[in-house]
Order: structure tokens, then sequence, then C-alpha cells
């Protein structure tokens, strides 16, 4: 039972964190139909600048807030080869992932692992500290889910403002946005720099959580959050008075909960890659399947 | 007589398409063309005659070799296509490219409301103009009014063109474009929005300019009437002029260039 337990909350862990990241996703693959290949060097970007900050004795929040900027500052620039330079959505952010991985080394100072052990970090700096430390698990899990709900409320607060529904028009019909006298272009840079902001976010408090940024943290993210943001919008799809933001989240507990699974009945750790990609072609095919061919945007 | 002010002209235009190429196509050799202030323009032409191209180069989808456009005298040649979109509205033939399929019709009007405004993160829907929203819908006679908060996606073709017909003309625009507006409706649909558009472009005094595969609605509607051919304006009437063309002698002119051509 205890094992469970714990299994759970590891679930949860996880699922919250990498729920930050498939929020970010959710738009620049749902809202603006782009599959950024950029978050698998932004979400180690959030982890290494991190390291950088707090080993340097920032704040640890605002090394977060900072790790968000870094990710939106190269999603910035995904955007721009893209709208500017003409290069394809797919090969923009293959060339941001690329540059990103010198970023990552010279702010890890050239080593593949960059830790800092008893720095202070968003689990045990200010208020969560009066938990005691045997409570760790339930800070990591209490800080986590904190993050991830301010991120969520942000989100559903910006889709509703009129950038937010410039935003999302943008991704349904261009020329409407045209139209509106607004550069398409300008709001593509945006969802890309807010999708990889929160991206770097999730690498921020994932490196807090394991306190350290390790350059590798990137493999495989890209896959993995395009995995829970389909299944999330597929499987709660019925599910009208859940938010897109939400069914993300949902979307990367599922996830972790089906490697979880795989792991605890004995799948050995070389597999994962192999089940990650198994995973997200099974979630394309359903997705496409259940939502009958059309995409779904209902209820942000 | 009181002199007519312009509010687009098109100088000395040039413009072909797969330049140097075995594909080379020249739709406009020093075309020109002026609009003037309160002009509802119907131009009608056989497929390849540069209708579209025309509308596009004006609206700035396309960019032209050579020459210039120029609104209220404005050097207008090579601003981008957004840019123009503050001064000129525009329906397309595709009733899903004027609208927003996944927002509703009160977040669809919000957006176009503040057209040239700054967005910002305001909230989007504005709730003090819901009541303006509503009587601009009651324009349209569709009983859309009741549904401000449906998703513009499950409205018919024919709504979702009144509804793109409106948003187009919300904010103050020197000129209208309308680019087969009617052509992809059922008979009924089409006829509705074409009293529509007659009735908005006459309640709002709109500079319009509007192509039509229809030689009625271009008989009709409006106070200027052109046919285009192999780039050229071969017919160019208003007034009295105009209003004495039937559909019959439009299809004449048009036939008669048919058959010179070898259709």
């Amino acid at each position: 039972m205890d094992i469970f337990i714990r299994l759970l909350i590891n679930v949860l862990e996880e699922g919250f964190i990498f729920g930050i990241m498939a929020m970010g996703v959710f738009i620049s693959y749902r809202i603006l139909s782009f599959p950024d290949l950029s978050v698998d060097g932004t979400f180690p970007l959030g982890a290494c600048v991190t390291a950088l900050l707090i080993t340097g004795g920032i704040n640890p929040w605002l090394a977060c807030i900072l790790a968000f900027l870094a990710g939106a500052a190269a999603g910035s620039i995904t955007g721009l080869l893209h709208v500017r330079l003409k290069i394809t959505d797919l090969l923009s952010g293959i060339l941001m992932m690329t540059a990103l991985w010198t970023v990552n080394l010279l702010l890890t100072g050239g080593t593949a692992i960059r830790q800092f052990f008893g720095m202070d970090t968003i689990f045990n700096w200010g208020p969560i500290a009066l938990l005691p430390d045997g409570f760790r698990r339930v800070r990591i899990l209490l800080m986590a889910f904190l993050v991830m709900i301010a991120v969520k409320l942000t989100l559903d607060w910006f889709f509703r403002t009129r950038t937010g529904l410039l935003l999302r028009a943008s991704g349904d019909n261009g020329q409407f946005v045209t139209s509106l006298a607004r550069d398409q272009g300008k709001m593509k840079i945006l969802g890309l720099a807010l999708g990889n902001g929160c991206a770097a976010l999730a690498g921020s408090v994932m490196a807090q959580q394991t306190q350290m940024a390790d350059i590798n943290f990137g493999r495989g993210m890209v896959v993995l959050s395009l995995a829970s943001v389909i299944i999330g919008t597929s499987i709660f799809r019925r599910m009208s008075f859940l938010r897109v933001t939400t069914m993300a989240v949902l979307g990367a507990i599922f996830y972790r909960v089906c490697l979880s699974t795989a792991m605890l009945i004995g799948l050995p750790t070389n597999y994962v890659q192999l089940l990650m990609a198994a995973i997200l072609t099974l979630a394309l095919v359903w997705g496409r399947v259940s939502a009958g061919g059309g995409v779904l945007r209902r209820g942000i | 007589m009181e002199s007519k002010s312009e509010v687009i002209r098109l100088a000395g235009v040039h413009k072909r398409f797969n330049p140097a190429t075995i594909n080379e196509t020249e739709v406009f050799t020093d075309f020109n063309l002026t609009v003037y202030e309160g002009e509802f323009v119907s131009i009608v032409g056989s497929n390849g005659s540069g209708k579209t191209t025309m509308l596009n180069l004006i609206c700035g989808s396309l960019m032209l070799d050579c020459g210039k456009i120029l609104l209220r005298g404005c050097d207008i040649t090579g601003a981008p296509e957004y840019r123009r979109a503050r001064h000129i509205g525009r329906v397309f033939q595709d009733p899903a490219r004027g609208t927003c399929p996944s927002l509703t019709i009160l977040e669809n009007m919000s957006l176009a409301d503040n057209k040239g405004g700054i967005f910002g993160l305001r909230e989007g829907i504005n709730r003090r103009r819901l009541d303006y929203y509503k009587s601009q819908l009651e324009l349209l006679h569709l009983g859309l009014e009741d549904k401000t908060d449906v998703l513009v996606g499950a409205l018919s073709g024919g709504q979702r063109q009144a509804l793109s017909l409106l948003l187009s003309t919300m904010t103050p625009i020197d000129l209208l474009v309308l680019d087969e507006h009617t052509a992809s409706l059922d008979p009924n649909s089409s006829q509705t929005i074409m009293e529509l558009t007659d009735r908005l472009v006459k309640e709002r005094n709109l500079t319009t300019v509007m192509v039509t595969h229809n030689l009625r609605f271009a008989v009709d509607y409006g106070n200027r009437i052109i046919m285009m051919h192999g780039g050229k304006c071969v017919i160019d009437a208003e007034g009295a002029e105009k209003s004495a063309y039937q559909v019959r002698d439009l299809l004449g002119t048009f036939n008669e260039i048919s058959i010179e051509c070898g259709n």
C-alpha cells in the first residue's frame, strides 16, 4: 500500500511540473498549430538558468521568473526565425534546440550536470520551510501544485483578454487577424514566447526539485508535452466544464501514470524513450479518430 | 459640378506572375483605375481577367511589380496588408475567412470593434457595448442578436457571411472590398447578403468595390460598372449610363470578347 501512495505522490509531482510545460505547448501546438521542437532546449534552459542564479545566491522565486523570461526570449527567436526569415516551423525549432545546447553548456560552465545541493529553492524557502524536513515530499507536491495553479489561472485569464482572444484567433484564422489590422507574425512570436516561457519555468521547478540542472533534461520533452496535450484534450474533450489548461495538466498526469505503470511492471529504463514515442503515436492516432478529424479548441 | 475626392487610385500598375519562367503570365500592363468617394463599383469579367488580382493588389495580399497605389492620395504601394486593413474592410468569397470559428459572436464583434486600437490586457469582451452589438446584429434580420454567446463555427455560411460583412464595417473605413462575397452561398442567402450589403453601404455611406460573377447583381446594385478583360477595363460606365445597362448587354459584350479569344 505504501508503495502505491509513494508512487501516487511521485506521479502527481511530475504531473504538475510537466503540466506547466504542457500548458505552454498547448499554446504553440493547439492554438497556433506550430509543432515547436525548441521545447527540448528551453526546458533544460530553464533548469540551467536556475542553477546558475541559485548558486549565485538569487532568490529562488526570482530565479523562476528569470527562467521564464529566458525561455520566452528563446521562444521569440524561434518565432522570428519562422516569421521574419521564413524558415519552416519544424526547422526553426530544430535550429533553436541545437543552439540552446551550447547556451545550456555555457550556463552550466561546461559540465553536463550542475548541482546546487543545500541552496535555497522554492521548496525550502519562505513559509513552506515551516513544514518539518520529514514532510519534504509534501512540500514538493504542494509547491509544484501552487506553481502549476498560478500558471493555469494566469493563462486562463490571459486567454480572455483582448490580446488573448487575438492569439486564439490567429491560430484559427490568420486572415481574420490581418483584417483587424494586426500583424499575424507578431501573434505567432508572442505565442511561442509564452509557450517556451512555460517550458523553461517547468525546467526551473524540476531543477529545484532535484537540486541540480542536467543539460540532458530536455531529451524527449517535445514528445512528452505533445503527448500530454493530445491525451488531455482527447480524453477530457467531452467534459466541457474543464478548461483547456486543466485538460493539458490532466494529460500530463495521465502520461506519468502510463510511464510509472510500465516501470512498475518491470520495463527496463532503457526502453523509456521507445515507450514515450509509442504513447505519442497512439495519442496522435487516437486523438484524430476520437475528434473526427476536427481540432478541439472548445472551452478555453 | 462638384469635384469628387478620390479614395483609391491604381496608377500605371504592372503585375506578372511567375516572372522569367515558362509559366510567366502578364496580368496587368499599365493598368489605371480611380475610385471616387461614394462610388459603389461592380466589377465583372471572365476568370483570369484580373479582377481578384486587382483586389489583392489594393488590399496588399499581393505586391505589384511596378506602379503606384494611392489611398486618399497617400502612397500605400509598399504597405503590408495588415496596415492597409485599418482603412480597408474586406469580405471574402469563403465565409470562413472573415470570422473566427472558435470564438463566440460576441468575442468576434469585440475584436472587430477594437480594430486599429490597442489590444493590451483588458478584458476581451466589452460588456458595456453589448447593447450596441445587439443593435448591430438586429440589422441583419437573422436573429443573431439572441445568439451572442454561440460559437461562430456553428453558424451557417450565410449567417457567417452576414457577420463578416458587419465585422468588416464596424470601425470607420475608407474602402469596402467585396471579393465575390455571395458566390459560395445558395441563391436565397446570396440574395439576402446582397440586399444587406446594399443597405449597409447606403447607411454607412461606404465607398465600395465589389467583384461578382452575378451579372444581375452587377446591374441591379451600385452606381458604376466595370467589365474587365485581359487586364483592361472594357466597359466602365457610371450614373445614368450605368443604369441603362441590362444583363443582356453585359452578356453580349461578354460573349463577343469570349469569341474573340476563341472560347
